[in-house]
C-alpha cells in the first residue's frame, strides 16, 4: 500500500489531480482509491485529498493520516498548514516551489524532494495559477510510480477537451521535464512502492 | 457474451448513476441537495447526450419528486430518484405512502447526518429516521456494490412477492465522492437480467379503465377495520417475502456479472471468531482491515455486516451473531430513545432468537462527516473483548462515541 496526501488550495483542483492519478494507476493494473478531504469549501481555502494505490484490492474508505508522500501544489500552502502531519520516515514531498531546495523546510524523516516551479509554468500555460496538472508530471518524475503516458491517457479520460486538454498534457510535460528530484537521504530515491 | 463493459474510475455517486442508466428507466424525478447533486448531474448528462431515454423532470422540491413519481409509476413506468437528509425530510409524505402503494421505485440514498445542528455531510441519521416507513433499505460497501446493487433493487422492487420500494443506501462524503475502480457491466448483461418491464401490473392508470387508487380505508366498523388490516399484512408479507428474493436476485447477479455480494449479512473471518464487530456501509473495509490486523496479533475477531436493513434479516444475523461470545456494534447513527445506536438495537433484538444474552457494546462515530478509521475499529475490538470478561450486568449502559472531544487524539 502507498498513501499520498496531496495538499492545495480551493481552485486549483488538487482533487482532481487524485481522481486523475487514481485513473492512471488503475490503467497501469494497480488499485487505487481516492478521497476528497471535505469542509467549508471556497476558492482559496485549505483542501487537500487521499489517494491509496495497491496491487491488491483496497477496502478502506478513510482518510490518510501518515502519508508515504505528500503532493503540495501550492507554493505558500506550508506557511498555514501542516502538510507534513504523520508523514512516513522515508517518505516523499513533491513541492510546488520557485525556491532552491535549500531554502524548503521539510522534516529530517524525509527522504526525496522533489520541487517544481508549477506557478510559474502555470501562468505561462493557463495564465491562472492552476498547478495541479504539472505536479503529476513532477510526482510521475519524483517518484517513478506512475508513467507519464498513463497521466496523458487519464487526462483524456477526464472531463478534458480541445484546447483544454492540450493545456494540460503541456502542463504534465512540463511537470514532468522541469522538477529537480534530491535523495536527501543518499541512494534513497524513492520510497519503493511495496504491495 | 462478454459481461463487463468497460472498466471506469469514479465515484459512489457516478457509479450509481451508471446502474441507473443500466437499469432503463423511463422516468428520472430530482432535486439537487448535497451530497448528492453530482448523481443527478451525471444522470441528467446522460440524458442530454442521449445514452439514457428517460424523462427527466426537474421540479421544485422533494415532496413534488416523489409525487411527480408515484404517477409514473402508477402509470406503469419504471422511475428513479435520489436524496439526502433534509431532502428527505421534505420528501416523507408521499415517502410514507408510497410503500402502502406498493409502487416499486427504486431510490438512492445517499446518506447524511440530520439537522440540527447544522450539517452538510455524512451520516446514517437520515435512513435511520424512516427505518418504518415500508421500504427495503439496502446498504452498500464500495462504489461497485453500489452500481450493482442499484440494478439489482429494480428486480427485487419489482418481483410480483414483493412490489415495494427500495431505497439503496450508501454514504455520503467518503463513498459518495470517494473513487475507484469500477466494472461497468455490459447493457445485454442488464437488460437479460432485469427482463420485460412489468412494473405497475397490479394497478396500472389506463384511461380506458379508470379506477380509484388509495380510497379512504380504514374506520371503526369491522369491514373497514379488516380491510385496512389486509393492506397492512400485504406490505408486511412483501417484506418478509422480499428476504428470499434479495437473497435469490443476488445469486442470480452473481452469475449473470461474475460479481458476489452477500445478500443480507456478510460474514467475515467469523468461523473461529470469539467476538464480532458489527458494521453497516462505507465503515466496514477499515473494520475488516482491523479485524485482519487483529488476527495477526492473535485477537480471534470478525466482521458481521449489514447489507440488508429492512426487512432486517433477523435469522441471518442471529445465526451469525450465534458464533461469537461478545458483540461491538458500530453505528454511524444514533437512536434518542434508546441511547445507543439503531444496529445496535436492531443486533439486540434479534439476539433474543438465539436465547443467548452475551455481551452487546454500542459505538457511535462517523457522524456528520467524521471520519471511522482503523484506530477506530482497532479500539472497538479491544473494547468488544475485554467485555467478554465483564458480567453483562456491569457493562456500562451507554454507547462508547468514539469521536467524543474527550476520546483525545485517537484516529
Amino acid at each position: 500500500m502507498y498513501e499520498i496526501r496531496i495538499h492545495g488550495r480551493g481552485g486549483q483542483g488538487a482533487v482532481l489531480a487524485s481522481a486523475i492519478l487514481a485513473q492512471a494507476f488503475v490503467d497501469e493494473g494497480k488499485f487505487a482509491v481516492a478521497i476528497p478531504s471535505f469542509g467549508f469549501e471556497r476558492r482559496g481555502a485549505p483542501v487537500s485529498a487521499c489517494l491509496r494505490m495497491d496491487a491488491r484490492e483496497i477496502r478502506a474508505l478513510t482518510n490518510i493520516y501518515c502519508p508515504d508522500c505528500v503532493i503540495c501544489v501550492d507554493p505558500t500552502l506550508p506557511r498555514m498548514v501542516d502538510i507534513f502531519a504523520g508523514i512516513k520516515p522515508g517518505g516523499a514531498l513533491i513541492q510546488a516551489s520557485g525556491k532552491r531546495a535549500a531554502a524548503i523546510d521539510h522534516p529530517a524523516e524525509l527522504a526525496t524532494l522533489g520541487l517544481c516551479d508549477a506557478m510559474g509554468i502555470a501562468l505561462a500555460i493557463f495564465g491562472r495559477p492552476i498547478t495541479n496538472s504539472i505536479m503529476l508530471g513532477a510526482f510521475a518524475r519524483t517518484t517513478g510510480l506512475v508513467s507519464l503516458a498513463a497521466l496523458i491517457g487519464a487526462l483524456e479520460a477526464a472531463e478534458f477537451r480541445d484546447a483544454g486538454l492540450e493545456q494540460n498534457r503541456r502542463a504534465l510535460e512540463r511537470g514532468y521535464a522541469e522538477t529537480e528530484v534530491l535523495a536527501l537521504v543518499p541512494g534513497f530515491v524513492s520510497r519503493e512502492f511495496v504491495s | 457474451m462478454n459481461n463487463i463493459s468497460r472498466i471506469v474510475v469514479c465515484d459512489g455517486n457516478e457509479a450509481a448513476a451508471w446502474g441507473v442508466k443500466l437499469s432503463r428507466p423511463d422516468v428520472v424525478a430530482v432535486y439537487p441537495i448535497t451530497p448528492q447533486s453530482s448523481l443527478v448531474e451525471y444522470l441528467s448528462k446522460f440524458i442530454a447526450d442521449g445514452e439514457l431515454d428517460a424523462e427527466l423532470m426537474n421540479v421544485e422540491g422533494e415532496h413534488s419528486v416523489l409525487s411527480a413519481l408515484q404517477g409514473a409509476c402508477l402509470a406503469g413506468a419504471r422511475t428513479y430518484t435520489a436524496t439526502s437528509g433534509p431532502g428527505l425530510a421534505f420528501m416523507f409524505e408521499p415517502y410514507v405512502r408510497t410503500p402502502g402503494l406498493r409502487l416499486p421505485m427504486v431510490a438512492s440514498l445517499v446518506n447524511r447526518d440530520m439537522l440540527s445542528p447544522q450539517c452538510v455531510w455524512g451520516g446514517q441519521q437520515d435512513v435511520m429516521t424512516v427505518r418504518d416507513a415500508g421500504w427495503i433499505h439496502m446498504f452498500c460497501e464500495s462504489a461497485q456494490e453500489v452500481l450493482d446493487t442499484v440494478i439489482m433493487a429494480y428486480r427485487i422492487a419489482e418481483h410480483p412477492e414483493v412490489m415495494l420500494p427500495v431505497n439503496v443506501n450508501h454514504d455520503g462524503n467518503y463513498l459518495s465522492y470517494g473513487v475507484s475502480r469500477v466494472e461497468i457491466p455490459s447493457q445485454p448483461v442488464v437488460d437479460a437480467f432485469l427482463g420485460d418491464k412489468n412494473v405497475n401490473w397490479h394497478a396500472a392508470l389506463d384511461p380506458d379503465r379508470p379506477m380509484a387508487v388509495d380510497p379512504l380505508t380504514g374506520g371503526a366498523d369491522a369491514e373497514g377495520a379488516a380491510r385496512f388490516v389486509a393492506y397492512r399484512q400485504s406490505l408486511c408479507r412483501g417484506m418478509q417475502n422480499a428476504l428470499e428474493v434479495i437473497t435469490d436476485v443476488h445469486a442470480a447477479w452473481r452469475c449473470a456479472s461474475g460479481r458476489a455480494f452477500a445478500p443480507l449479512v456478510e460474514e467475515y473471518r467469523l468461523e473461529d471468531a470469539e467476538i464480532a464487530l458489527v458494521t453497516i456501509g462505507s465503515m466496514s473495509g477499515a473494520a475488516k482491515d482491523a479485524v485482519d490486523a487483529a488476527r495477526a496479533a492473535g485477537i480471534a475477531a470478525g466482521v458481521i455486516r449489514i447489507k440488508t436493513f429492512r426487512p432486517f434479516p433477523v435469522e441471518a444475523v442471529a445465526r451469525a451473531a450465534g458464533k461469537v461470545r461478545a458483540l461491538g456494534v458500530v453505528d454511524r447513527a444514533v437512536s434518542y430513545g434508546w441511547n445507543c445506536g439503531p444496529v445496535c438495537q436492531e443486533v439486540q433484538g434479534a439476539l433474543y432468537r438465539t436465547g443467548r444474552a452475551i455481551p452487546v457494546l454500542s459505538f457511535i462515530g462517523g457522524l456528520a462527516g467524521a471520519d471511522l478509521t482503523g484506530a477506530h475499529f482497532t479500539r472497538a475490538i479491544e473494547a468488544t473483548r475485554q467485555a467478554l470478561a465483564t458480567p453483562p450486568e456491569a457493562l456500562a449502559p451507554a454507547p462508547v462515541w468514539l469521536n467524543a472531544r474527550d476520546e483525545g487524539v485517537l484516529r
